[in-house]
C-alpha cells in the first residue's frame, strides 16, 4: 500500500534540473528509464470493456470497489471520485440508498458554520471520496517518503510500450488496445517477487517488481489470496481482486466508456449511411460529366 | 477565374440588399458557379475537410472554454471536470484533442497533395506559402492547446519549447522569460497560452479566407497540372459537383474522426498528460505530440541547441521557398518520372523522422536521424533544383479535356 517513484524517477527528476538549464543539449543523451533489468510486457487481459461492443462488468466494478475500499485506499486517494458517481449509470450502481449508507460512514470537514468553526458532518452522495491523508507531506511521512499517486486517472496514466510494429495495430478495428493500464495494474500486483534476483540491491523500504519501471518499488506487495471477503461467489485469489480492482480503477478513470461506445457505434452507422447518400448523389451528378 | 457574377437575387429584398452589399453575389460566383477542373481526384476533398474541422476545432472549442480554468492549480481538475460532470463534456473534449490531430493528418495530406502534382509553382505561390502560415498558426495553436490540460506532458513539453528560444544569442534569455511572464513555466504562462489558444484560430480563419481568395484568381491545379482552357469542357461548376464529391469525402473522414473519438479516444495521447503537471519531476521521455515528430527529430538530429532551432525552422522555409527550389517548368508528378520517385523517397524520409523524433536519441537511431535530416535538406536543396534541368518530362496534355479523353496518359497533342 506504500508506493513510490522508482529510482528511475528520481534520476528522471535529476535530469529534470538539468533540462531545465539546458534542454537540448540533454535531449541527445536522454537516460534509459530502467535501471536494472528491461521491464517485461505485462500480459493483455482479458476486459468486458474492451473491443467495439464493450462494456464494464458491474458485479466486477462493485467487486473492485470492495479492494479498493478496504486495501489501496488506505492509502491512495481518489481525488475525482464522488460518492455520487457509484450510484451513476455506466459504473458500479449501487442503489442511491446504499451509497447514502456508504458516505454517511465517512466524516467530512466542512464549514465554516455560522460562528466561523469548521466542523465534521456525515458524508453526502455528493461529497468527493475522502483522501487517506491530509496533504502530499502527511503522505509521503505515512509512507516512508514515497507519495501514493492519486487513483481517480491513474489507468489511463500508464501505458505500455509494444513498439514497432505493434502501435501501429493498437489503433485499428479490431486491434485496439485502450485497455494498457488496466493490463498493467494487474501486472503489478502479480509482479512482486519476495527476493531480489541476484545482482539487485534492495534499499530499506523497497519491494522487487517485475513490471515496474526500474523494479524496485516502495509499495509493499498490496494483496494477495484471501485478503478481502467477497460475498458474490468470486474467486477469492489474488489475480482476481487484481483485475476486479483494475476493471474499477479503469471506471475510475474511464466513467464515460460505456456511453461512449453506444454512442459511437451509432454515429459510425448514421455516418455511413450518410456517406453512402452522399457518395450516391456525386455519382448521379457526375454521370454526365467526363472525368 | 471566377468570372462576373451572374447572380440574380430572386425576391424584391434580395435585389434591394444585393445592390447595397453584394455578399450573396460573392458567395454565388464563389462556391457555386465557380469552374472547378473536372479532373480532380479525392485528394482534392482536403480542402473542404480541413474548412470542416478548422469550424469543428472552434465550435468544441468555444464549449471547452465555458468549462476549462486556466490556472496551474485548476486547469487539470477543470479538465477531469469536462469529462465527468458535463453534459457530454468528455465527447467535445475528445472531439477536440482527437480533432487537432485529424486536422493535422489532413493537413499532411492536403500539403503532399500540393507537392506532388506541383500546385505551389505559377501562378499559385502566394496560395502555396499562405497555405505554409496556416501551417506555422496551426503548429503554434497546437502546441498552446496541448499545455492547456496541464499534465506532465503539457508541463514539460512546454518547458522544452519555451526554451529553445533561449538559444538565440545575446537576447534568448531575455526572451524566454518574457515569454513566460516569469522564470519558468507557470501560471503567467498558461494563462497567456490560453488567451493565444483562443486567438490564433481566428488568425488561421482570416489568413484561410485569403487562401480561398488566392484560389480562386488564380484557379485550382489538378492531377494533369494544366490550367483551365476552355470553361466549357475542362470544368464543372463547383457546386453541385465539387461541393457533393467533397461531402463524400468529409462523411468518410468523418467516419476515420469518429473512430478514434469513441473507441480509441487516448491513443494518439500519452498517458503522463493523465498525471498532473509537477515542476520536481521530469518524465523519462519527453515526447510532442505525433504531428511534431518529424521536426522534433530534425531539431535533435544537430548536436547544437542553437543549430537545431535554425535547422527546424529552416525545414518549414523550405516549404516556403519551394516555389523556386523546384525548377521545372512541368507541375504534376503524372509526368515526372524521376520527381514521382522521389516525392515517395521524400515521404518516406518524412514518416522516418517522425517515428525518430518518438524514440529516445540513442545509438542508431541519432545516426538514422541525422541521416534523414541531411536528406530532407538535400531534396529540397539539390535534388529538386537539378532535376528539374536534367529529367526529361513526359509530354504534358494540351488540356484538362484531353487529359481525361485519354485517362490521364500523356498524348502527343494533337495538331
Amino acid at each position: 500500500m506504500i508506493s513510490k517513484t522508482s529510482l528511475g524517477m528520481i534520476a528522471a527528476a535529476m535530469f529534470g534540473a538539468t533540462l531545465f538549464a539546458a534542454p537540448i543539449s540533454c535531449l541527445a543523451e536522454e537516460p534509459a528509464a530502467a535501471t536494472s533489468h528491461v521491464a517485461p510486457i505485462p500480459p493483455p487481459q482479458d476486459w468486458s470493456f474492451a473491443g467495439f461492443f464493450g462494456k464494464y462488468d458491474q458485479a466486477q466494478l462493485q467487486r473492485g470497489f470492495q479492494v479498493f475500499r478496504e486495501v489501496c485506499s488506505n492509502c491512495h486517494s481518489a481525488d475525482h471520485l464522488a460518492f455520487r458517481n457509484l450510484a451513476e449509470p455506466g459504473g458500479p450502481e449501487f442503489s442511491i440508498e446504499q451509497v447514502k449508507a456508504l458516505a454517511a460512514q465517512y466524516k467530512i470537514k466542512d464549514g465554516p458554520n455560522d460562528a466561523g468553526d469548521m466542523f465534521e458532518r456525515p458524508g453526502r452522495p455528493s461529497d468527493y471520496w475522502p483522501s487517506p491523508f491530509a496533504n502530499a507531506n502527511q503522505a509521503r511521512t505515512a509512507n516512508s517518503g514515497a507519495l501514493p499517486p492519486d487513483m481517480s486517472v491513474l489507468a489511463k496514466a500508464r501505458g505500455i510500450k509494444r513498439g514497432f510494429p505493434w502501435f501501429i495495430f493498437e489503433a485499428l478495428p479490431g486491434f485496439a488496445y485502450q485497455e494498457q493500464g488496466a493490463d498493467y495494474i494487474v501486472a503489478l500486483m502479480n509482479g512482486y517477487e519476495d527476493d531480489a534476483p541476484k545482482g539487485v540491491t534492495l534499499d530499506a523500504g523497497q519491494n522487487f517488481n517485475h513490471y515496474f519501471p526500474g523494479n524496485k518499488l516502495m509499495m509493499p506487495k498490496p494483496l494477495s489470496d484471501g485478503q478481502v471477503a467477497y460475498t458474490d461467489g468470486a474467486p477469492q485469489t489474488l489475480q482476481q481482486y487484481a483485475k476486479d480492482v483494475s476493471a474499477f480503477l479503469m471506471w475510475t478513470a474511464e466513467p464515460k466508456l460505456d456511453v461512449r461506445k453506444k454512442t459511437g457505434f451509432r454515429v459510425l452507422i448514421v455516418l455511413a449511411i450518410l456517406a453512402g447518400l452522399f457518395y450516391a448523389t456525386k455519382k448521379r451528378i457526375w454521370a454526365d460529366v467526363q472525368h | 477565374m471566377s468570372g462576373p457574377s451572374t447572380y440574380v437575387p430572386k425576391s424584391a429584398i434580395g435585389r434591394w440588399f444585393e445592390s447595397r452589399l453584394p455578399v450573396m453575389g460573392l458567395m454565388h460566383s464563389s462556391f457555386v458557379v465557380y469552374p472547378t477542373p473536372k479532373n480532380l481526384n479525392y485528394w482534392w476533398t482536403f480542402g473542404a475537410i480541413l474548412s470542416f474541422m478548422l469550424v469543428a476545432q472552434i465550435v468544441t472549442g468555444v464549449v471547452l472554454a465555458m468549462h476549462y480554468t486556466p490556472n496551474t492549480g485548476l486547469a487539470f481538475d477543470s479538465v477531469e471536470h469536462i469529462m465527468r460532470d458535463v453534459n457530454w463534456g468528455w465527447m467535445i473534449r475528445y472531439l477536440h484533442s482527437n480533432g487537432a490531430s485529424m486536422f493535422f493528418l489532413a493537413v499532411y495530406i492536403h500539403i503532399a497533395r500540393g507537392m506532388y502534382y506541383g500546385s505551389y509553382k505559377a501562378p499559385r505561390e502566394i496560395l502555396w506559402i499562405l497555405g505554409v502560415v496556416i501551417f506555422l498558426l496551426m503548429m503554434a495553436t497546437a502546441f498552446m492547446g496541448y499545455v492547456l490540460p496541464w499534465g506532465q506532458m503539457s508541463f514539460w513539453g512546454a518547458t522544452v519549447i519555451t526554451n529553445l528560444f533561449t538559444a538565440i544569442p545575446f537576447v534568448g534569455d531575455a526572451i524566454t522569460t518574457w515569454l513566460w511572464g516569469g522564470y519558468s513555466v507557470d501560471n503567467p504562462t498558461l494563462n497567456r497560452f490560453f488567451s493565444l489558444h483562443y486567438l490564433l484560430p481566428f488568425m488561421i480563419v482570416g489568413v484561410v479566407g485569403l487562401h480561398v481568395w488566392a484560389l480562386h484568381v488564380v484557379g485550382q491545379n489538378n492531377p494533369a497540372g494544366v490550367d483551365i482552357k476552355d470553361v466549357e469542357k475542362d470544368s464543372v461548376p463547383f457546386t453541385p459537383h465539387a461541393t457533393m464529391k467533397d461531402s463524400v469525402g468529409i462523411a468518410l473522414f468523418l467516419m476515420l474522426y469518429c473512430w478514434f473519438v469513441f473507441f480509441v479516444p487516448n491513443y494518439l495521447g500519452d498517458p503522463d498528460n493523465y498525471i498532473v503537471a509537477n515542476p520536481m519531476l521530469t518524465p523519462p521521455h519527453i515526447v510532442p505530440e505525433w504531428y511534431f515528430l518529424p521536426f522534433y527529430a530534425i531539431l535533435r538530429a544537430i548536436p547544437s541547441k542553437l543549430g537545431g532551432v535554425i535547422f527546424m525552422f529552416g525545414a518549414i522555409v523550405m516549404l516556403v521557398l519551394l516555389p523556386w527550389l523546384d525548377t521545372s517548368r512541368v507541375r504534376s508528378a503524372v509526368y515526372r518520372p524521376v520527381f514521382k520517385i522521389l516525392f515517395w523517397v521524400f515521404i518516406a524520409c518524412v514518416v522516418g523522422l517522425g517515428y525518430l523524433g518518438s524514440q529516445p536519441p540513442e545509438g542508431g537511431a541519432v545516426l538514422a536521424a541525422r541521416i534523414l535530416t541531411a536528406y530532407y535538406f538535400i531534396h529540397f536543396l539539390v535534388l529538386l533544383p537539378l532535376l528539374g534541368l536534367f529529367e526529361t518530362p513526359k509530354p504534358v496534355p494540351a488540356s484538362i479535356a484531353d487529359a481525361v479523353l485519354h485517362g490521364g496518359a500523356a498524348e502527343p497533342a494533337k495538331a
